[in-house]
């Protein structure tokens, strides 16, 4: 995961050990926090309704989960995420080779990139529920808006990274303009335009959830943290927030890793 | 300058005209109410007046305050926690898995939780910035510290350094292309975090609450001065502050690194 760590560094966690006592020493840390959590709990230092027993909030999933509030909450994210991301890929790594490829397009796009780039996607969150109402369409359009400026700039910066030698010595092997862009660069720039939907794709998921809270949409799960707030629901919150990190998680070591084990590891393009 | 940079500057600003003159048609066309979208002199005179009277320096002032306290707490945890990480196997272990289960939980799912306990106000936004910019600085901080080049320990150690001149002389200059990258990925998080947290939790001042204030009352002109001054602020610190840290100090030893996060 750290591509930057010498192989002289210590060996990875877990590698001197069998998976069971692996196993045991990942789940240790949460067992202690959770043991913490419920002394507090249940010592009733705080109201029960602000700081709920761990039972409380896995009842509350499980009722949730079954009644089927929370899937279609986390559901309806995930659509929105996907939209969302799909524009910002789609605008993204086009703009992006196009920078690359042409001096023209780099000197036209680059300024409005880095005037775009440096103000929070959330500034913008305000603007775009006056423009667009509240509701999906202000969502997406933000979330693609805000995710996009990583693809850009990793997929500008990736095609310029192909090495100069690669392309004279297709081009001198007889590639065509066609055959150059399918073979050498894109290929070339790949790491970094991975890079970019990695980071792309995190940048929509901080900001989604923060822009289901602010666009009032039916649905979501930001909506229904936010929503938890006003009945003191703080079990829902937590499941809410539970299922969040679940999806973060599952974003990270399902969709991205094995892309890159599949394409640039592969090709050891990357370790 | 080459002809070609000069040809690069020329584009640049002329498509920065075309925007701006393409944005003033529409706002002047009456296609979309002013209240919407203010033409670019009623915002830079709304951004004039709020300098002027304090308004916008006061928002300014209470932003950075917040993330100021929220991003020092941020690196005065996350720096000696991932030090400590990196040298003792057992902070590692405890540590490492909580902080994976945390990570990918956005800082501004907090906010509402956050709320119900510790009340509207400072107190929510600083924590939510600590939240967003205590990961990056810990991360950074653990993989520098494991990929100091163990040659250079045994070579220290070889010539009587003893535990402390270890750590400051070569543990925490060889890790700091990692530190700086943290600091720098760190504040960046910080300065998203605060501006929602303030949306969602603000008082009375802020630049994310006088965006969010503004919306209410259609002060479009508002918003867009306020983004204005967001924008700098973020490029200010991330350019000049950032930019001349890493320039003074990594860029001239020859060692930009950064940890994934």
């Amino acid at each position: 995961m750290y591509d930057t760590v010498d192989q002289l560094a210590p060996a990875p966690i877990g590698v001197d050990a069998g998976p069971l006592r692996r196993a045991a020493r990942n789940a240790f840390p949460f067992v202690v926090v959770g043991a913490v959590w419920e002394t507090v709990a249940h010592l009733g230092l705080f109201p029960a309704q602000f700081f709920p027993s761990l039972e409380t909030i896995a009842a509350t999933f499980v009722r949730l989960t079954l009644d089927g509030v929370l899937p279609h909450h986390a559901f309806d994210t995930l659509i929105r995420l996907s939209a969302g991301f799909a524009i910002a890929a789609l605008i993204g790594v086009a703009v992006g080779i196009a920078m690359g490829r042409s001096r023209r397009a780099e000197d036209i796009l680059l300024p409005l990139v880095s005037i775009g780039a440096p103000i929070p996607g959330l500034a913008y969150a305000p603007l775009f529920l006056l423009w667009f109402g509240p509701g999906d369409v202000s969502a997406v359009v933000l979330v693609a808006f805000v995710s996009m400026f990583p693809i850009i700039y990793n997929c500008w910066t990736g095609v310029k990274a192909v090495k100069d030698i690669w392309l004279r010595s297709a081009q001198a092997m007889g590639a065509d303009d066609r055959r150059l862009f399918r073979h050498v660069i894109l290929p070339g720039a790949l790491p970094y335009i991975l890079t970019g939907l990695r980071l792309g794709l995190a940048q929509a998921w901080r900001i989604l959830v923060a822009v289901e809270m602010l666009a009032a949409v039916p649905w979501g799960l930001g909506w229904l943290i936010f929503g938890a707030q006003e009945f003191l629901n703080t079990d829902v919150m937590l499941a809410g927030i539970a299922v969040i990190a679940v999806i973060g998680l599952a974003l990270e070591k399902l969709v991205f890793q094995p892309l890159e084990d599949f394409t640039v590891v592969r090709w050891g393009m990357m370790s | 300058m080459s002809p070609d940079r000069i040809r690069s500057l020329r584009r640049g600003v002329l498509t920065l005209i075309a925007v701006a003159i393409a944005y003033q048609a529409v706002a002047r066309s009456g296609y979309f109410a002013p209240a919407l979208m203010p033409s670019l002199g009623t915002v830079a005179q709304t951004l004039l007046n709020s300098i002027l009277d304090g308004s916008m320096l006061h928002h300014a002032a209470a932003t950075l305050y917040r993330v100021v306290i929220g991003f020092g707490l941020a690196v005065a945890v996350g720096l000696p926690l991932g030090v400590a990480m990196a040298r003792f196997r057992p902070v590692e272990h405890f540590v490492l898995p909580l902080s994976s289960a945390l990570m990918p939980i956005p800082s501004l799912a907090w906010v509402p939780v956050f709320i119900l306990w510790f009340g509207l106000g400072n107190t929510v936004t600083i924590l939510i910035v600590f939240y967003a910019a205590l990961f990056p600085m810990l991360l950074n901080t653990w993989t520098g510290v494991r990929s100091v080049n163990p040659i250079w320990l045994r070579a220290a150690g070889a010539m009587g350094a003893n535990e402390r001149a270890l750590f400051w002389k070569v543990i925490i200059p060889g890790a700091s292309p990692f530190i700086i990258t943290g600091l720098r990925q760190s504040f960046l998080r910080s300065w998203i975090a605060v501006i929602g947290a303030e949306m969602l939790a603000g008082s009375d001042w802020g630049l994310g609450w006088v965006i969010f204030d503004a919306k209410e009352f259609l002060d479009t002109d508002v918003m867009l001065a306020s983004l204005v001054v967001i924008g700098l602020i973020g490029f200010v610190t991330e350019r000049l502050v950032f930019g001349s840290i890493e320039r003074a100090t990594i860029y001239r030893w020859g060692m930009a690194r950064a940890a994934k996060g």
